[in-house]
Formats: C-alpha cells, structure tokens, sequence
C-alpha cells in the first residue's frame, strides 16, 4: 500500500442542529485520484475546508501529508492547491497580477515566482491572454486560470471542488484532460463533483457521500458490485427460445431479466460474454447480438439515492 | 476539549495584502473622486483663509491657515470632520464582503496565510491610504502658505500641525474599522456602507440632542448635568478629534469644560497668552488615545467576527 496522504479520523462538523460532517472515515493514498461524490448538501465542501483548515471540525481530526490542518495549516496550504467551486479573481487585475499576488502569498521570490507563472499559464493555454484584465475572462478560462494558480505552488495535493460545474461540454473535456495530467505527475488529486460520468473518467476510487457520512467507497467497479448487484452487465439479442433459465444457471450471473422478446440482460459479477454465447448457441437459439455494458457511476448513484439510504 | 494551537506566524502574507490593497484603492476610481473632493476643499479653504490672513499679527499663522473659516463655507477643519469619515468609511465597507461576493476569499485563505493578516493588511492599507492623502494635503497647504504668506513655520506650528495630521488619521481609523466591522458584519457593501454612514450621521447629528435630553433626566444639579454631558457628549468620536484638533491648532485653549463650548467654528477667540505644545499635549492626551484606542477596539470586534465567520455561506 502507498503512502496516506489524507487521512481522517471521526471527522464531524456540526453546523447548530444540521450534523453536515459526521464520522468520517477518509483516507486517500499517494498519486491517487480520489473522487468525492454525492449530491447538494452532503457534506463534501465542508469536509474539503476541513482538510485546509479553513474550517474547524467540531470533533474527530484531519492529517494531510502529515500536518494537522487545525494546528499547522500554513503547512497544509502551502503543500496543497485549492480550488473552490465558482473560483473567483479580480476582475480589474489582468492573470499575470492575480497570479503574482498568490505567488507573494506563497513568499515565493520574485523571479521563481515569475518563471513558474510564465510556465503556468502557457500550460493551460493563457500565455496569449496573460495581460488581459480577468473580468474579459470566459468561465472555462477563470477555471484554467485556477488550475494555473494551483501549479505555480508546485503541490503535492490538488483539491478540486465541483471544477467542471458550469463548463461547456468541450471545456470539461479539456478539464478532464488536465486532471489526467496531473495524474501522471503523481500528484495525489481529491476531486469533488456530482457529474458522475466526469468522476469515473478520471477517478481511481471515489466515495460516495450522503447527508454527511461516506457511505460507499471503492473503485467503481467494487461500487456497482455492492449496489446494484453485477457489477457487469451482458445485453443479448437471440432469436428461438427462452433463454431466462439457461442464463440464469450461468456461475456468477447475478440476474437475467427479458427486457423485450428475444433481448435478455444479465447483470453479472464477471465478464461472461464467452458463457453466454454458449449457452444461447447450445439451447438452439441465433445469436445476434451480445454486448457488454460497463458499469456506470450514474447507475450506482441513482440505485443507491432511489433506495433511499440503505446500510451496504 | 483543548484548543490546538497555531503553528506559523499569524502575519505571513501580510505585506503582500498591503501592497496589493494599496494598489487598489490608489488606482481606484472610488479614491480618485475622494481625492478630489478633498483637494478641492483643501484649495477653497486656503484660499479663503489666506483672503483673511497677513503676515505679522498673528504667533501661530500656519495655525490659522486650518482654522479659518469665511462665511458661507466652514474651514479646512470643519470639512475634515466629515470627508475623513467619509473617505475612511469608503475605504473600508466592502473590504470583505467584497472578497467574499468576488468568491475570492475562499481562494486567498486558501493560501499559507492566516485570516489576520488579510484582516490586518486591508485594515492597514487603509489607514495607509488615508494617511498618505491626509499627509499630501497637509504638505501642500503648508506649502502654499509659506508661499503666500513669505514665512516659514515655527517648529512649534509644524509640531502643532503633525500631531493634529495625527489626531485626524486616528479619526480616520475609527470610521475605517467601524467601516470594516460592517463588511465582516453583512454580506451586502450596500448594507454596510449605510450602516456606516448612518452610524456617523447619528453621531454628528443625533448624539448632541440625545446628549443633552439624556443628561437632562439623570442629572442632579446643574454641574452635575454639565459633567454628565461632557462625559457622554465625549463617547462620540466626533467630539474626541474636535477636542483634540481645537487644542493642537488653537494654543489659547486652556481647558475644556463647562465654559468651553465644542464647535470648532469657534477658534476665532484668543486668551493673550498661548499655552506651551506640552500643555496643550497633556490637555488632550486622553481625547488622542481615545480615539486610538476606539480604533483598536473596532479593528478587535472585526477580529473576532472574522475569525468566527464561516467561510462559506
């Protein structure tokens, strides 16, 4: 096992009466790439600003990298990058400004900071528009501005909090592209969204957040395996007879469910594909078509919030 | 449960907030009204005070150059007790709240800094400002006057004019962090700006009545009604620094008390014989630090509400 980079421990904020944090239990190794999921409200930004220190929790604690963030956050935030859903900056100053004001935060000194905004902005495609006012700025380049920010503090963490909420389909994309990046540089990434496709596009593991409490955790496979059952699911079209039972007494298939005459779904734990085909061909029936879907994020979240919150 | 303890020193980053802030508001267009204004005021006042001025009766001329006032328009002073705290609460209303509706703030402290020194830095940037135009507008009416009048100032006419350069800033500080507690305070500059101003104006026009009616039912005895008055007439900050400018430029003031009355308007009157810098030091050494302390006092309150504040909504 890697390094832990985040961990916490009965981590629980409580906001008057709302309990917006409680209990958790996080721990996200070295290089990983870690997605926080879960709708509005449930508590991924408030746990996010704990781990900065920018909140306290009301009990439990946080280590990141080692530092605990309530006692030394300066060590915390100097060693990760932030960014805030709907980052800000101001307008009136242009990127290279804004920039050089957070490289002075950081005490960098004046020609480190100016090379490493120089190779942050040409990184995320600003260098042409370096000089312009950032109230020019469209939101897909207020977010490349942030992730500019971010890297000219060289860290070893990145925190995104819902980065890709409000971009165009095609800044997503980039967005993700960006991710991915940062990824190969072994940076540890904690990404935050309710865009379930985008978090399973680029996350290693994700957990899944709910009033508060992290209530699944796992690779997206090991998710679709506890919700909904088959992590795996086989689409087949064949002409002849039923094949519901034959399927069904295939080793390791979960369920088998006719969605239309002559077209079965089996959900399974593994890839069956092989099994399949012979069973249908063997029971005398045409094989047309047989597909295998990949589980999907979006699937386990709806199964799991539809449920209503069940124990897993 | 323990509080933990911070490691790191609360004032990294500090300078840096200063020197961008000061950079804002001195590029601002907001300050460059503002520093019209008061260039403006500056300029009519001497003028009309240097109608009223030659050289030689007078032992504190310089001292007058602040001071006097012709009908209609008050003098340099009179202005100064209002577009200090106009220019101190224009500063201040949206310092953090204007942070936070930018979505900046959460971006800031999200750098290793602690929230005091970005309190502290804008507070700072502020006083700053504001003592850099006060101090260019003093430079040049001394300036104008030597001109004019074709005599320097006496050392003790410009000790006399630093220390009340100073007793204004101090003024200034008040509304500046009166100012800024508000922008902790509400989320709305607009809200805050009005808070503000309707704070001011509640002293400048309200306090004297409600003085006066409140010193009036408490009271028993007419010197005890006149102490009570002096006593509550003073928590305004507008009295502190219109007792403090009436002893540094008018050296005749001898006390202040039942017989003097507090408008500025009228330092026309002289008592022969001035008193010394140190006397007229002494006199109003409890009105300066209280207009010093009242600004620790507000920068504190905004302290502790930021520290406190969420940074999210």
């Amino acid at each position: 096992m890697n390094e832990i980079i985040i961990e916490t421990q009965n981590l629980t904020k409580r906001y008057g009466d709302v309990l917006a944090v409680d209990n958790l239990n996080l721990k996200v190794s070295a290089g990983e790439v870690f997605g926080v999921l879960g709708p509005n409200g449930s508590g991924k930004t408030t746990t996010i600003l704990m781990l900065l220190g920018l909140t306290e929790p009301t009990a439990g604690w946080a280590r990141v990298l080692g530092f605990d963030p309530m006692r030394q956050p300066l060590e915390v935030k100097s060693r990760v990058g932030y960014l805030p859903d709907q980052v800000g900056f101001y307008d009136e100053l242009t990127a290279r400004e804004n920039l050089s004001y957070t490289a002075k935060l950081n005490g960098l000194s004046r020609p480190v900071a100016q090379r490493r905004i120089n190779d942050a902005l040409e990184r995320m495609g600003l260098a042409d528009v370096a000089d312009r006012r950032v109230g020019t700025f469209s939101r897909g380049m207020r977010q490349r501005l942030g992730v500019a920010e971010i890297l000219l503090k060289h860290p070893q963490v990145i925190i995104l909090d819902e980065p890709t909420l409000g971009l165009d389909p095609e800044a997503a994309r980039e967005f993700l592209q960006i991710i991915r990046a940062l990824k190969e540089e072994k940076i540890t990434v904690l990404l935050s969204s309710h865009l379930l496709h985008q978090v399973q596009a680029v996350c290693d593991r994700v957990g899944l957040f709910s009033q508060g409490k992290m209530v699944l955790e796992g690779t997206v496979v090991e998710l679709a395996r506890q919700v909904l059952g088959g992590a795996y699911r086989l689409q087949l079209r064949a002409i002849g007879p039923d094949l519901s039972e034959a399927l069904r007494k295939i080793p390791g298939a979960v369920s088998v469910t006719m969605l239309d005459s002559n077209f079965y779904q089996v959900e399974a734990q593994e890839d069956l594909r092989a099994e399949v085909a012979r069973v249908a061909v063997q029971a005398g029936a045409k094989l047309l078509s047989l597909g295998l879907e990949e589980p999907s994020l979006d699937e386990v979240y709806q199964r799991y919030f539809q449920g209503g919150v069940k124990s897993v | 449960m323990m509080k933990p303890r911070r490691e790191g020193s609360p004032w990294r980053g500090l300078w840096a907030v200063v020197a961008k802030e000061m950079a804002d508001h001195l590029t601002s267009v907001r300050m460059g009204i503002l520093e019209v204004i008061v260039l403006l005021t500056a300029a009519v006042t001497l003028y009309m005070a240097l109608q009223n001025l030659r050289s030689g009766s007078d032992q504190f001329l310089f001292l007058r150059l602040f001071t006097t006032a012709q009908d209609p328009l008050p003098a340099f002073v009179g202005f100064l007790g209002f577009l200090v705290p106009l220019i101190a609460i224009a500063l201040g209303f949206d310092s953090i709240n204007g942070e936070f509706n930018r979505r900046t703030l959460s971006r800031i402290l999200a750098q290793p800094i602690y929230r005091d020194a970005l309190l502290l830095g804008k507070f700072l940037a502020g006083l700053f400002t504001l003592a850099l135009v006060l101090t260019a507008i003093w430079l040049m009416i001394i300036g104008l006057g030597i001109f004019r009048l074709g005599v320097p100032p006496t050392g003790e006419e410009v000790a006399r004019g630093l220390l009340f350069l100073v007793a204004t800033i101090a003024y200034g500080g008040i509304w500046l962090g009166l100012a800024m507690v508000f922008s902790v305070r509400f989320r709305q500059p607009a809200t805050a700006a009005l808070a503000a101003i309707a704070t001011w104006l509640f002293f400048t026009v309200f306090w004297g009545m409600l003085v006066g009616l409140v010193a009036q039912g408490l009271a028993k005895g007419v010197l005890n009604q006149i102490q009570l008055e002096l006593f509550l007439a003073r928590l305004s900050p507008n009295t502190l620094y219109a007792e403090a400018v009436l002893a540094f430029l008018n050296p005749a003031v001898r006390a202040f008390g039942p017989l003097v009355p507090l408008q500025l308007i009228q330092l026309q009157w002289a008592v022969p014989t001035p008193l010394p810098l140190s006397q007229s030091l002494a006199l109003v050494w409890p009105q300066l630090t209280g207009l010093i302390a009242g600004t620790i006092v507000l920068f504190a309150i905004g302290y502790v509400l930021f520290q406190r504040q969420e940074i999210r909504a």
